[in-house]
């Protein structure tokens, strides 16, 4: 599969999967990574109410796709392919195997606490995706990182993203929607192997792991 | 009223889609959340937002809106006028906040009511 030679080719050591409002993709993608040194996370960029990017990750695809449920429960609306294009859903040999119906860029009805809640109740790491880029993010759509919501961590985009909370892990990374941002952006992670439980350690300062630099 | 005409009598800056103009507005919409404009956006609404994203041109195609005015002198980003000049969507810029323009459009008869 082409995002895990390009991942591998760019020398990650793990990746998260993350589509707008879906996780059908990311079984694809584990089973291509499978035998060679990548991690693969699986995840979602849920698009909250106020149409801020929430991502979660998870460390079981059961948790992951229990709160994809509860999510394409709260989706409105049908793709129109003519005006937001195909919703493909792959297989690890790149090959067409479905299609998605609901309209997978739309905002769910989850408020932002309800959607952080969510992704907490299943397991999840929940981070705020690129909270500096001009659109769907926590700056662009209420301005602020809110003191009382329970992130995990902050994604920024820019290296030199200002104003960031101090006691918060902050990584950076691609937002990858085509191959060739794959790795443009990325954190340097101390942990003992490239999963979801060292990375949620990391997150934490747990026990030695730590976010090293973005 | 076509949209020239609210181009010319409001000094809009056009950005994109410049053959579709004399297209008549047939009343405005303003929301900053797309799916609102999803759920709520009529044929012939002229959109008032500053959104800049480029997901704002496939909901003004889908729901045949007669143009978007960003407010408050917002540029689109590049990828936003890119398909808007691709899509022949009227992308237009206004140095008024928004409830100065919204004020504006309303004085010359425009209407934001759904029926």
């Amino acid at each position: 599969m082409q995002i895990v030679r390009r991942a591998l080719e760019r020398d990650l050591d793990l990746i998260a999967i993350c589509d707008h409002n879906s996780a059908e993709n990311v079984q694809a993608v584990r089973r291509a990574a499978a035998g060679t040194c990548l991690g693969v996370i699986g995840g979602m960029e849920i698009t909250t109410r106020e149409e801020i990017h929430m991502l979660g990750l998870f460390g079981r695809d059961r948790d992951l796709l229990s709160v994809q449920q509860l999510v394409h429960e709260k989706l409105p609306g049908e793709n129109e392919p003519e005006f937001f294009g195909e919703q493909l859903v792959m297989n690890e040999r790149d090959e067409v195997v479905g299609c998605q119906t609901a309209l997978l860029i739309g905002a769910t009805e989850l408020g932002l606490e309800e959607a952080v809640a969510c992704i907490h109740a299943q397991g999840g790491l929940a981070i705020a995706a690129h909270i500096d880029r001009p659109s769907f993010s926590l700056r662009s759509q209420i301005g602020f990182v809110p003191d009382d919501l329970d992130l995990d961590a902050l994604e920024v985009w820019e290296p030199d993203a200002e104003d960031l909370p101090e006691d918060m892990a902050v990584l950076r990374s691609s937002d990858a929607h085509r191959l060739d941002e794959i790795g443009s952006r990325r954190t340097l992670l101390e942990m003992e192997s490239a999963t979801f439980e060292e990375l949620g350690m990391a997150l934490k300062g747990m026990h030695g792991r730590r976010v090293v630099s973005r | 009223m076509t949209l020239a005409e609210i181009i010319d009598r409001l000094g809009l800056q056009v950005r994109a889609g410049d053959a579709a103009l004399r297209r008549d507005v047939e009343r405005g919409y303003a929301s900053d959340l797309m799916s609102d404009v999803i759920a709520n956006g009529l044929e012939g609404d002229l959109w008032i937002t500053l959104q800049t994203h480029q997901n704002t041109v496939a909901v003004a195609s889908m729901k045949g809106l007669a143009g978007i005015v960003l407010v408050n002198s917002r540029e689109p980003e590049p990828d936003t006028l890119e398909k808007a000049r691709r899509e022949s969507i009227p992308l237009l810029v206004s140095e008024l906040p928004a409830f100065e323009l919204i004020g504006r459009l309303h004085g010359l008869g425009l209407t934001g009511l759904r029926a």
